[in-house]
């Protein structure tokens, strides 16, 4: 029997045992968390979990592929109208998870098809083109006011709490479950498991890929690597993650609207990309905690200085674009990339 | 018939306003290869200042040469300040930095000038003329649209054309490098590129809010057919992007008229992945690739 840092020396070494351990160590973490925590705070963190599962997709397609989406929000929407056309219901004909992983397919499918167009696009024609989806889309749910609610929206129907979820927590916690202390479970565990797989889909051979893809499109060729292949599937991985966090999204929200999904959200989420640190999904998470947590300060601020409440709750935006622009200006690599630029740089002179 | 015409007229005066933001999109991007989405917000905050002027009680006409001229200086503002340091590198990051500056040019408008819908005076009249028995769709304004956004255009024409001063700009954006070498001061002409197409935004802005409502987002879908258009034209030809907003007003036009309004952005959206599945150069790329 190896002793006890040769065993952990493996674990290290193995990326899937690495990320697993992480993931359940992040479990925990969010557990603890999630029961000691308001209902209040509960809602708050449903929301900076969908905003990271969709920050992570982006990042992935951002950071390791190259390209720009500024449509995320249009897949967020799909996403989120196919949950709520499936909660309709008190007897839904799907459980929750079933919903969520339709709700996943059906995003895919569609990013698949405006991922084959997109693949021959870059950069500007790229974020002109999604930009165009997402501007688009929300009138579909409109034109489309019989099935899909028009300018009101679908309500969610959320079904009951499973009894063994419920027994469960209250058998680790003692804590009886409430819905949203439900539905935050539900995004936290949807954000560990796309999490897990996006780090290690970007440590596989196909992470590398995407990257050569990105970094030299001749030399990757050469290498190759089939270039459109590569980007359909990076735009793909990409928008399913988005259909999943716009399912966890109506589920939290409890309606589905088209003003929820205006090019305010896409834009959000390349905020919370670009602040974290493009590529990162750490820094995702970092950015869909600061977009979640950032309003309610700057709206104090705000309120502070004498502003109404219509004027302060722009401040936020106000704040995170300024900052999107800075770190562009100043630190292209986001929080993460600085931080472990000037630790790679600390380790070097030391 | 009635609605037919109405359709084509209307289309035709957006189509106008498409064209005058889709060349405010070429300039820059002929100059700097920067496609500018802040272009929308910019605009829309010029037409604030208008607004603040008239209300201050101005004639419609100050509050418009106030708006063109604060568009001027915010696009030499922005193209020193905000653009200059990712020029040349990398596109992503050009395209992210236009994104945050939409952002905030968005939220200071609501800050500052709060998010209702506020009208915006038109100076002339918004009822269409009566021929015979039949409604013309085309307005007062409609028609000072269509003058303003011509006017507009011949004089860019006359300065690229004609002016010692459109030949250095040409030149910059030709071949920064041999124009440098030449003595052109390249920096200076790219200011004066983005400042003269941020004014050229400001009266797209402007024509769109006469006589309706503006709020911080009412340009937001300009800058998605503004950018369609100029596609449409092969986003490096001035005049491409002028017929392409004329193409894409009139075809609009119709999908509202006839369709339905809410799926505008739709058929824009249908009609870019058309052009650059089909036509990655813009409708008249053939004609281009012969010339050069």
């Amino acid at each position: 029997m190896p002793a006890l840092p040769a065993r952990l020396s493996r674990v290290s070494e193995s990326t899937l045992l690495r990320h697993l351990v992480l993931a359940l160590a992040g479990m925990v973490v969010i557990v603890l968390v999630l029961e000691s925590t308001s209902a209040f705070r509960n809602g708050q963190l449903t929301a900076m979990a969908y905003l990271g599962i969709a920050a992570g997709g982006l990042t992935v397609l951002t950071g390791l592929n190259g390209q720009l989406s500024l449509g995320h929000g249009a897949f967020m929407a799909i996403g989120a109208y196919t949950t709520a056309l499936f909660l309709q219901d008190t007897e839904p004909a799907l459980p929750v998870v079933g919903v969520l992983v339709v709700a996943t397919l059906v995003t895919l499918l569609v990013g698949a098809v405006v991922g084959v167009a997109a693949a021959r696009l870059h950069g500007p024609y790229l974020a002109g083109a999604t930009l165009a989806l997402a501007v688009a889309v929300p009138g579909i749910a409109v034109y489309f006011t019989d099935t899909l609610g028009g300018e009101q929206g679908l309500n969610v129907l959320l079904p009951e709490i499973p009894d063994w979820f419920a027994d469960a927590v209250f058998f680790l916690t003692a804590n009886d479950m409430t819905t949203t202390r439900y539905v935050a479970y539900i995004g936290w565990i949807a954000l560990v498991l796309t999490f897990v797989l996006l780090a290690n889909l970007s440590r596989s051979r196909v992470g590398r890929t995407w990257r050569a893809v990105r970094d030299d499109e001749v030399a990757a060729e050469i290498a190759g690597i089939n270039l459109a292949r590569a980007r359909v599937l990076a735009f793909v991985v990409s928008t399913a993650c988005a259909g999943l966090a716009g399912g966890v999204m109506a589920l939290a929200v409890r309606i589905t609207a088209p003003s929820g999904f205006m090019l305010t959200l896409s834009l959000t989420l390349l905020t919370a990309v670009v602040l974290g640190g493009l590529g990162s999904l750490l820094g995702a998470l970092i950015g869909a905690a600061l977009l979640t947590f950032l309003p309610q300060v700057a709206t104090g601020f705000g309120a502070d200085l004498g502003l109404s409440d219509v004027q302060s709750a722009e401040l936020a935006p106000l704040a995170y674009g300024l900052v999107m622009m800075l770190v562009i200006l100043l630190a292209p690599a986001g929080i993460v990339g600085s931080v472990r630029g000037w630790w790679a740089r600390r380790g070097t002179s030391a | 018939m009635q609605q037919f015409l109405t359709t084509a007229l209307t289309g035709l005066t957006l189509g106008m306003v498409y064209a005058a933001f889709a060349l405010a999109l070429v300039l820059i991007w002929r100059s700097t290869r920067i496609v500018n989405f802040a272009q929308a917000p910019m605009a829309m905050i010029t037409t604030y200042v208008a607004l603040v002027v008239i209300d201050a009680g101005y004639s419609y006409w100050i509050g418009f040469a106030v708006a063109l001229v604060a568009g001027l200086v915010l696009g030499a503002v922005v193209e020193r300040v905000v653009v200059r340091p990712v020029e040349g590198k990398s596109e992503i990051n050009a395209v992210i930095l236009t994104l945050g500056l939409f952002i905030v040019i968005h939220a200071l408008a609501a800050v500052i000038f709060g998010s209702r819908y506020r009208s915006f005076p038109a100076p002339f009249g918004l009822r269409g003329f009566q021929v015979g028995d039949l409604n013309l769709a085309i307005t007062g304004f409609g028609i000072f649209t269509i003058v303003a956004v011509l006017v507009v255009m011949a004089l860019l024409v006359a300065l690229f054309r004609l002016t010692d001063l459109g030949l250095m700009m040409r030149a910059s954006a030709f071949n920064a490098e041999v124009a440098r070498l030449l003595g052109v001061k390249v920096g200076r002409m790219l200011t004066l590129g983005w400042a003269l197409a941020a004014l050229v935004g400001s009266l797209a802005g402007l024509l769109i809010a006469g006589g309706s409502l503006v709020h911080p987002s009412y340009m937001d879908s300009v800058v998605v057919y503004g950018f369609v258009a100029a596609v449409l034209g092969g986003l490096d030809s001035p005049a491409g992007a002028v017929v392409g907003g004329l193409l894409l007003g009139v075809s609009l036009s119709f999908v509202s008229g006839y369709v339905g309004s809410e799926l505008v952005a739709l058929a824009a959206l249908v009609i870019l992945m058309l052009v650059l599945l089909l036509r990655p150069g813009g409708l008249f790329s053939h004609a281009a690739e012969r010339r050069v």
